[in-house]
């Protein structure tokens, strides 16, 4: 800073410039400025002169900045010359002479309206296309439960196993807490309202009905859509990233058979598991708020309990879990292997996995509920 | 200038756990010159070179690169010297969600303060410096080719205009004629560029074609260092291995008679 790196003086007509000092990529922005505050005063001058015996350093800011310089002179017509330039710089200099000649690549501009209409057909495709993916896997699914069933010495019992480990006895822990709190947040809420018109007990009922029915395996759905279903996109995601994926196939293994075929099964196992935990931690739940809170003792609560549920609201529950575990897994194996190139994608699917699973999960459970309410259970 | 030593290893040990990849290595890289690192695989030439640009902790020894050492900077000075050095990596590392363009006017957005206008031009100067068109500049490193992506990682590293370059397996993972353009273009650039190559390679090729000298890293330690002709003179079983054996020997040779 404060350095001289340009002088400019008038001799008649003819314009004489002298730069001075380093000429690099750190002074870059303040010399920018200067070449663009001469290249205006050029316009008066019948020919220029630019000498750079005193600059000391050099490099392909500098250099590119006095090719911009003499580039410009020279296509309104103008003389320049360039005069002192130390021999090893030329080289640099005739570089920068070659570059930048052609006008890069304009992006093209779009109709506002045009460009809206074509990101909602892009939308709609896209969409389709998901859905399209979604029935692909589904397919190629089926067909690696087939040959599986045709062939069940070919089954990946070690990789189950293994996910299995991972994706249900792990999660287990976190699905009892979070079930167990929901259990005793609705326990607690059922009460107080309840209460109002002394109908305390009724809760129950409430606790039992919705944990059985609808909650339980929500919750344990959607904490497995977030947990296993990103995990799964991820995992598959990055095999495809370096191309470990197409390795399989060329290997002449099916990456559905040998990759997904055993996750989604495990999902499929590891839901009804998990909802039947998760169900039960949320009744006890229920039952301790209710204790505890609503002064009604276990004793009655579980009378209660045996009175207002039946086999039926568990069985809600219980077949709904493995459809569920199905579309997670189906959802998440999609979009994993929909990973492009970069991190940046990979990012964004597994995002989408998580988000469309959990939408999927809730629309799956919207059309049980109209099953079961036309087959009266 | 010539004579000027830019980078001073000494006494250099680097290992992991109880296993000793550098074993009190010394190494000298003189200003203006193109010098090529040769070792078998797994014989730490990518941890020499990790080391010395501060990637991996070292046990013991010191590291001067521009007369500047290592151990005795703050974070402010070891900034303004990673500046002065660009590294381009084994598989590239490009930026995956930036574009070309983008990745290599990232150093020069995070450490200059010039316009958009001559931010644009300069990337495309280095890309085409380098042997790209400015069509490439708008396309993610997913669609470029491996050749292509070495060239941005090059333009990348020359995007501050570094005083060092250092390259791990510049050309690994490129047909031949690809990396002997290679080659040709870092010999190109070093000498307009004025700048100092520190080059970890295979390619015995690029050891005849665009090194100045060479250092070969066996059992921990430099074994031989100087040009070519010292390499072929060596009497150390594994430089002996390595240039006179079946490939090295066949290129010996053609350079001899030709």
């Amino acid at each position: 800073m404060g350095e001289i790196l340009l002088r400019s003086e008038w001799k008649g007509e003819r314009l004489e410039l002298a730069g001075y000092g380093s000429w690099t990529a750190p002074h870059a922005g303040e010399l920018e400025t200067l070449v663009e505050g001469i290249a205006r005063e050029t316009a008066k001058a019948k020919n220029i002169s630019i000498d750079m015996a005193g600059v000391r350093e050099f490099d392909t800011f500098g250099a590119w900045l006095l090719e911009r310089l003499t580039r410009e002179g020279r296509s309104a017509g103008r003389e320049t010359v360039i005069l002192g330039l130390p021999a090893h710089d030329r080289g640099l200099l005739k570089e920068m002479h070659g570059v930048n000649r052609e006008a890069p690549p304009k992006p093209q501009r779009v109709n506002s309206v045009i460009g809206s209409l074509a990101a909602v057909g892009r939308g709609g495709v896209g969409l389709a296309n998901g859905f399209l993916l979604f029935a692909d896997m589904l397919g190629a699914l089926g067909v690696a439960t087939a040959r599986m069933v045709l062939r069940p010495r070919e089954f990946r019992l070690t990789s189950t196993i293994n996910q299995l480990d991972r994706v249900a006895w792990q999660a287990v822990p976190i699905i009892l807490l979070i079930t167990f709190l929901i259990g005793a947040i609705i326990s607690q809420q059922g009460i107080f309202h309840f209460r109002k018109f002394g109908a305390e007990l009724y809760s129950v009922d409430l606790v039992g009905i919705l944990v059985l029915r609808e909650i339980g395996v929500l919750i344990v759905a959607i904490m497995v859509a977030g947990r296993s279903g990103s995990s799964y996109t991820a995992e598959l995601g990055s095999m495809k990233m370096r191309e470990e994926i197409d390795a399989l196939r060329t290997m002449g293994f099916d990456p559905v058979e040998v990759l997904i075929l055993p996750r989604i099964i495990v999902l499929i196992i590891a839901l009804p598991v998990l909802t039947f935990l998760g169900s039960m931690a949320a009744l006890y739940g229920g039952g301790l708020v209710a204790w505890l809170y609503g002064g009604i003792s276990p004793d009655i609560y579980i009378s209660r309990l045996t009175e207002a549920i039946s086999l039926t609201h568990f069985k809600v529950g219980m077949i709904k879990a493995p459809f569920m575990g199905l579309v997670i897994g189906v959802v998440a194996c999609a979009e994993g292997l929909r990973v492009k190139g970069s991190a940046e994608s990979l990012g964004l699917q597994t995002t989408k996995s998580v988000v469309e699973s959990i939408f999927l999960v809730i629309v799956l459970d919207g059309l049980f509920a109209i099953f079961f309410a036309s087959i009266g259970m | 200038m010539a004579e000027e030593i830019v980078i001073k290893v000494r006494d250099l040990v680097v290992g992991f756990g109880a296993q000793t990849v550098l074993d009190h290595l010394s190494l000298d890289v003189r200003g203006g010159e193109i010098l090529g690192l040769v070792g078998g695989s797994g014989s730490g030439k990518s941890v020499l070179l990790r080391t010395i640009i501060g990637l991996l902790p070292k046990r013991h020894g010191s590291i001067e690169v521009l007369g500047i050492d290592l151990d005795r900077v703050n974070e402010q000075e070891r900034r303004a010297l990673e500046r002065r050095w660009g590294v381009l990596f084994q598989q590239g590392a490009l930026f995956s969600s930036l574009t070309v363009r983008q990745n290599v006017q990232f150093p020069m957005r995070e450490n200059l303060d010039i316009s958009p206008r001559l931010m644009d031009e300069m990337a495309l100067a280095k890309l085409e410096m380098v042997g790209l068109t400015p069509q490439d500049a708008d396309k993610f490193p997913s669609e470029l080719s491996g050749g292509m992506t070495k060239r941005v990682a090059l333009a990348r590293a020359l995007a501050l205009d570094p005083e060092i370059v250092f390259l791990d397996e510049p050309t690994s993972g490129l047909d031949p004629i690809s990396a002997g353009d290679f080659d040709e273009l870092i010999r190109t650039l070093q000498q307009t560029l004025e700048i100092t190559v520190f080059m970890v390679t295979h390619d015995l090729e690029s050891l005849y074609t665009a090194c100045d000298r060479i250092a070969a890293l066996a059992d921990g330690k430099v074994v031989a260092e100087g040009p070519i002709q010292v390499m072929l003179e060596s009497e150390h079983p594994w430089v002996k291995t390595y240039f006179q054996g079946k490939r090295g020997g066949m290129l010996a040779d053609r350079r001899v008679s030709a």
